[in-house]
């Protein structure tokens, strides 16, 4: 018997409907065609702060956190960051319930040099209004911007090397997390690839330390990296994690959600479009209809307008080892469904979020990475598609990018990729090149933008995906351009990118539908072989 | 090898081509002198208002009139002076910070501005810049005509000057960076690889936009 997010579409089945950016788009897919859908949401944990308490007092691999407190001690906690969940959630955040709590142990135990820092790593810098969003009022005004700051990957002052691996990578981090008595990471695990050794290693990190494992050769050898065992860029991360916790006392609060992304009102865009009710089909097609007569800065308007009534799954705190197992187990639970057998095609709508642009539009570079990134790597065991197989998305792919955040992104399409897509050129002529760009640092250190080197990393997350698909094909591009700059082929609709992605072969294809957002993970089982199916 | 020209006016420090002048123009043997000279200036403000809406060379040469009849060692000598209490103090918090990583990167540092080279070689040597390009004062007898020597550093003549100086410098153009806050700089903006607006006026704000240009502002210290 199939998995109940499996479904099998017959020749009367209603069409699918997928995410084309901000726009749905109502699609054909052949009688046969096996659809993914995301697992039902979790159920919520009814009291998350008694969970909070609870993890903080029972942690796992080492002494409960009250226990670690002296007064007079220096105490840093760092924070993930706006790049999870997606798209924000509802307040309060997972990290306002964890910060108040911790704040107030602090507090309570005569802790009075904490400072706040925001873990982005070499992401933008996030907004006051965002952090506060993040936070809650009470920290916000109690802490920003003194003790409550992004953390800044480019002030050399306030960087420190603290060692390097065993292979000699330099690992760089923030000088104040480094000075402290102990760091506390404050994560939302929103996916596997999120979280553990990642969070510090990364999130205080600077672009010299992120070089050596965000790199094309370190993407291609995951399989995929959202398996962290499989994934060669969870274990180099793991290296310099096991680094820092040599050097540094951390202690590491990891939490999940579940994945209601939407609100009860537009629940029904997760479901089997055979089973919708009367109402909701006449909900769906008024969307359908609206996304598509909408001027595009009113559809992203009401996308923005609505956070995720994300509910906490789970709240685990301790060695970072033990906590991020137990939060991974969760997250595969809520995410994994099982699959049978790899498929010809695999369809997928690409949506209007990714975690490099909340509050900023989708722009080519990032639906790259969401297509033969994010997306590709949603499984475990094997990709969805065979080798050599084909990625049909559905996506505008609007020559189109924010100009304040992702400024170097535009000269990393427009001028790079005109000249090359191989990733290895790229990173070897250009990317140190661009990650000193004065401009464009000034813009990352003063202004919102990306760092430079950014738009290279979310190339290479393509990487993987890039070498496994034989091709991919847009269906509904409103240019030609932009998708053969990124090496896509373009199709006015499904049905002749199906007739495309046959490529002459008489025999019927086998088609999967990933049906996303939200999140839904392939758990491949490939008949009678443990083979990978070649990632 | 690449350079960085910076406009400086408005782009690195808050100040603009009349502070330092005025400063000039107060500080004089007496203060009768003082006040003749400022007065005359003031004389002349209408014409140079208009000259500043029509073309930034006139109202450069309009401006530096005001320097006739001082002598060669009185501007060296103040020259300083302006610096530390003019330059210095309207530096934008983020100008130096800016100029380090420029450097840091490997490129030569160039300030090209209308100002004054006799001040504006002082704020070179402040930021860590190898070079300035600037205005130069016409002396005769050791006392300003209050004429400027050619070629007078203004909007499209500063993109020439460039050219010119990455030409004799062996910089390639492509690779270059220039940095200004004013769209009369366009000129300037538009020759070298890595155009960059900063602290832009609405124009030139709207021209790095259609252009995809790197723009942001200064004011924020890092």
């Amino acid at each position: 018997m199939n998995h109940p997010c499996l479904v099998t579409l017959e020749r009367d089945s209603a069409p699918r409907v997928l995410f084309s950016g901000d726009r749905l788009v109502e699609v054909d897919l052949p009688p046969g065609t096996r659809c993914i859908y995301p697992k039902p949401p979790a159920t919520g944990l009814k009291d998350p702060d008694a969970a909070i308490r609870y993890a903080l007092n029972h942690p796992l691999g080492t002494d409960p956190l009250h226990s670690k407190l002296r007064p007079g001690m220096k105490v840093t906690i760092a924070i993930d960051d706006i790049s999870v969940p997606l798209p924000p959630m509802k307040r309060p955040d997972a990290r306002e319930r964890v910060l108040t709590i911790v704040l107030a142990l602090l507090a309570d135990h005569g802790v009075e040099d904490v400072e706040l820092i925001i873990a982005t790593g070499i992401h933008r810098r996030m907004k006051g209004a965002e952090i506060r969003h993040m936070v809650g009022d009470v920290i916000f005004d109690a802490y920003y911007p003194e003790r409550l700051y992004n953390h800044d990957a480019e002030d050399k002052a306030n960087m420190v090397e603290i060692g390097k691996t065993r292979h000699g990578d330099p690992l760089e981090l923030n000088r104040r997390a480094a000075d402290s008595d102990l760091l506390i990471y404050v994560n939302l695990n929103f996916v596997a690839m999120n979280g553990g050794h990642k969070s510090v290693a990364v999130g205080l990190c600077s672009y010299k330390s992120l070089r050596p494992h965000h790199n094309p050769r370190t993407i291609a050898a995951s399989d995929s990296y959202m398996d962290p065992k499989r994934s060669k860029l969870a274990t180099d991360i793991e290296l310099m994690g096991r680094l820092a916790h040599e050097k540094l006392n951390i202690f590491t609060i990891e939490t999940t959600v579940n994945n209601r992304m939407f609100d009860r009102s537009l629940e029904f865009l997760t479901k089997n479009e055979d089973d919708l009710s009367g109402a909701e089909r006449l909900k769906l097609k008024a969307m359908v209809l609206a996304t598509s007569k909408l001027p595009q800065g009113a559809r992203q308007a009401i996308f923005d307008k609505f956070p995720a009534p994300y509910e906490i799954t789970g709240v685990v705190a301790g060695a970072t080892d033990a906590v991020h197992e137990q939060t991974i187990t969760r997250n595969f639970e809520q995410y994994c469904v099982p699959i049978d057998g790899q498929a010809d095609v695999l369809v997928t709508g690409i949506p209007f979020i990714s975690p490099y642009n909340v509050h900023a539009f989708l722009n080519p570079l990032l639906v790259q990475v969401l297509a033969q990134g994010y997306l590709f790597n949603m499984y475990r065991n094997a990709p969805l598609v065979k080798k050599g197989g084909t990625l049909i998305i559905t996506h505008p792919c609007t020559d189109k990018f924010d100009h304040e955040q992702h400024a170097p992104y535009i000269d990393f399409v427009h001028r790079l990729l005109p000249e090359t897509r191989d990733s290895e050129v790229l990173r070897e002529k250009y990317e140190e090149k661009f990650a000193e760009d004065p401009a464009f640092i000034q813009m990352f250190r003063t202004g919102h933008a990306y760092h430079p080197a950014h738009p290279f990393f979310m190339w290479y997350w393509g990487e993987n995906g890039r070498q496994h698909l034989g091709r991919v094909i847009v269906v509904g591009a409103d240019n030609e351009y932009i998708p053969k700059l990124l090496g896509w082929e373009t199709s006015p609709s499904m049905e002749d990118a199906l007739y495309r992605a046959k490529g002459g072969e008489l025999r019927s294809l086998d088609v999967t539908l990933l049906k996303v957002p939200p999140i839904v993970m392939g758990d491949m089982r490939l008949p009678n072989s443990n083979s990978n199916g070649g990632a | 090898m690449a350079a960085c020209y910076f406009d400086v006016d408005g782009t690195l420090v808050t100040s603009n081509l009349v502070h330092p002048t005025l400063y000039y123009l107060i500080n004089q043997g007496t203060p009768l002198q003082a006040a003749l000279r400022v007065g005359r200036a003031l004389l002349g403000a209408p014409r140079m208002a208009l000259a500043e809406l029509v073309d930034r060379r006139t109202f450069n040469e309009l401006l530096f009139a005001s320097f006739a009849g001082i002598s060669e060692d009185r501007m060296v000598l103040l020259a300083e002076d302006a610096f530390e209490n003019v330059l210095r103090p309207s530096l934008y918090p983020a100008a130096k910070g800016l100029i380090e990583k420029s450097r840091a990167a490997g490129h030569d540092v160039v300030l090209v501005s209308g100002a004054l080279t006799v001040v504006l070689q002082q704020l070179a040597r402040y930021l860590g810049a190898q070079e300035s390009i600037g205005n130069r004062l016409e002396f005769k007898d050791g006392i300003a005509t209050g004429k400027l020597l050619k070629p007078v550093v203004a909007g499209p003549e500063k993109a020439r000057l460039i050219r010119e100086h990455a030409k004799q410098k062996g910089y390639d153009l492509a690779e270059c960076f220039a940095f200004s806050d004013s769209y009369s700089d366009v000129p300037m903006l538009s020759v070298v690889g890595h155009p960059a607006a900063v602290n832009p006026d609405k124009r030139l704000a709207l021209l790095a936009k259609a252009y995809s240009w790197p723009s942001f502002d200064l004011n924020h210290p890092t």
